[in-house]
């Protein structure tokens, strides 16, 4: 199993990590390794095997749906990096001219 | 004068209780030998002194009361000092989670855990370090540099609760939380010659757990007993309405006076003693289970034949949780941002330079895992190998109480040894992966020395929610073995 730089920049661009061409170069090779010792999975027969999501045997949960006190907007706000008007404030998402 | 850092919490508690110790004298005991000795160690990412003496003082007001009318039972940990790993919310006190995009992030409310050892009147000396959001096994990969292993300060102390196993093994806190997702209590317990109990996966609550593997995540406890492991353990144990996955399960009695060996059935798993340990491990691990056979547990070889699929089974889950769980990273509602024009870059560029290496490493490899193609392969075959390595747990227990084995290949590493090569490292927790796939709790504890003078551990695995028999069985060890009283020379 081979990555390619291609490839690794797309993972990165789906996981919207900005990398460097160096960190291209070295998780194309890094993951590369990896991936291929992970290719022994490949020869477990599972194909009669049902996937553990969680070791836990019951379904989550539901609890009532009835509103309770939480962290007021004040609070919450208070760790972000930018904030305006009661809101979490970003760059434009769009382009203007689009 | 007592060395009060050299008191064990049972010790502490009942000095408390009569009166003849303070818990701030306790305190600062334990934050005048962090002056003198963190500048080699750099066990904590934000020592809190401050809120310590002021919880100590406050406790000794309590212990006051109590004395004066003792009608009500104490609360279980008034004024113990506990040091808390970074990755566990403590409102008002900074949780990096070791990373760089945290590096200001003050939260506003308290992980479970941690509310329930407050309430318990546990005194907080700080944040230790860690591996940033706990992916590693060594702290190399804390934003904030390495922490120093007390018995050699030229090796790593593991990972990645090496913070907390490093601050217990050289007193500066007598115990101290960690969490385990892939052996990250019971790695650096065993590298720092300390007592580290991984809960049952839904065992204590998560919380206020900065999320990594979710259905993996366990908070546990560092301590230099297992007495002293199971006290914090009660405490935060217990179902809570705040954690999906907490399991409404009740807390068998946790009675270690009477402690034995007698009617414990113990499994030594052939795959766990394979080529590549290292030789005197194995050999102290075998001691160690040859001396509870001594004390009348009954020994017999299990086979968990799936064990070789853990590691690449954990190094695909994991990441793919991971991936998931670090989105929330971005730069909009916490920690610092790195400025764009739009806001798609925004996320990018935040999350490229202040994610370290392995985190970036383990979230792409989660992403490609989970990416369109790719997701049968490699994630779908991974879940449903972990279903195989469970079983083997399952069909284990019905013919033992307990599973003994080696808790990591070698003893602590050399900084760098590693870096350069993620899969040697990842290699590192080949031993206690498979315990975080299948749930089951797990205790490691300190069984001899290696010729370098560094402490050997060993683990013991326990069927889901029988951390009781870990307890005992550690317990009765402790009792007639002195490993765990060995300390590093520091001064």
């Amino acid at each position: 199993m081979t990555l390619t730089r291609k490839e690794v920049e797309h993972i990165a661009a789906l996981a919207r990590l900005e990398l460097t061409a160096a960190e291209v170069e070295r998780y194309s090779r890094q993951l590369s390794d990896i991936l291929e010792y992970a290719e022994r999975l490949q020869q477990v027969d599972t194909s009669h095997v049902p996937p553990t999501a969680s070791v836990l045997p019951a379904a989550l949960r539901l609890r009532e749906d009835t509103p309770r006190p939480g962290l007021s907007i004040e609070t919450l706000l208070s760790t972000a990096p930018q904030t305006d008007s009661g809101q979490f404030r970003v760059p434009p998402v769009l382009d203007a001219h689009d | 004068m007592t060395d009060l850092t050299a008191l064990s919490l049972a010790d502490c508690l009942s000095l408390l209780r009569r009166g003849e110790i303070s818990s701030s004298a306790l305190t600062r005991a334990h934050l005048e030998r962090t002056a003198r000795l963190e500048p080699t160690l750099h066990a904590y990412i934000t020592p809190t002194p401050e809120l310590a003496l002021a919880q100590a003082a406050q406790a000794d007001e309590r212990w006051a009361a109590w004395r004066k009318d003792a009608s009500q039972p104490h609360p279980a940990l008034l004024g113990l000092p506990l040091a808390v790993k970074d990755v566990l919310a403590l409102k008002g006190v900074r949780c990096t989670g070791g990373s760089r995009i945290l590096e200001n992030f003050v939260p506003p409310y308290s992980a479970t855990t941690v509310e329930r050892l407050l309430a318990a009147g546990a005194v907080i000396t700080g944040k230790t370090n860690t591996d940033e959001f706990a992916m590693g096994s060594s702290t190399e990969n804390s934003a904030y540099g390495p922490t120093r292993n007390p018995w050699d300060r030229d090796r790593v102390p593991g990972g990645s609760s090496g913070g907390s196993a490093a601050a217990v093994a050289a007193r500066l806190a007598p115990a101290a939380l960690g969490s385990d997702t892939g052996g990250s209590v019971r790695q650096p317990a065993a590298f720092c010659g300390v007592t580290g109990i991984k809960p049952s996966y839904g065992r204590c609550s998560r919380y206020g757990l900065y999320a990594y593997g979710s259905s993996l995540d366990s908070v546990g406890v560092l301590a230099r007993s297992a007495a002293d492991a199971a006290l914090v353990f009660a405490v935060m144990a217990g179902y809570d309405p705040l954690d999906s996955t907490s399991a409404d399960r009740p807390l068998p009695a946790l009675d270690l006076e009477r402690a034995s060996f007698r009617g414990l059935r113990i499994g030594v798993p052939r795959e766990y003693f394979i080529k590549g340990i290292q030789p005197e491990i194995e050999t102290a691990v075998r001691a160690a289970i040859a001396h509870m056979q001594a004390l009348g547990a009954e020994v017999r070889p299990v086979s968990l034949p799936h064990t070789e699929y853990a590691l690449p089974v954990y190094y695909l889950i994991a990441p793919a949780e991971a991936s998931a769980n670090l989105a929330r990273f971005d730069g909009v509602r916490y920690g610092p941002r790195e400025n764009a024009d739009q806001v798609i870059d925004l996320f990018s560029r935040t999350r490229g330079m202040r994610f370290g290496a392995e985190v970036k490493r383990r979230i792409m490899l989660g992403t490609y895992a989970l990416s369109a193609g790719y997701y049968d392969a490699y994630y779908a075959q991974a879940q449903k190998v972990r279903t195989l390595i469970k079983a083997d747990f399952d069909a284990a227990y019905q013919q033992v109480d307990l599973i003994a084995a080696p808790v990591a290949p070698s003893t602590a590493f050399r900084f760098g040894e590693h870096s350069e090569d993620p899969l040697a490292m990842y290699l590192e927790d080949v031993f206690t992966l498979p315990a975080n796939l299948a749930g089951v709790p797990g205790i490691a504890f300190p069984v001899g020395f290696d010729r370098a003078g560094l402490p050997i551990g060993m683990q013991l695995m326990a069927a889901p929610f029988r951390e009781d028999s870990l307890f005992r069985a550690a317990h009765a060890y402790q009792q007639s073995t002195d490993w765990h009283r060995q300390t590093p020379m520091l001064d």
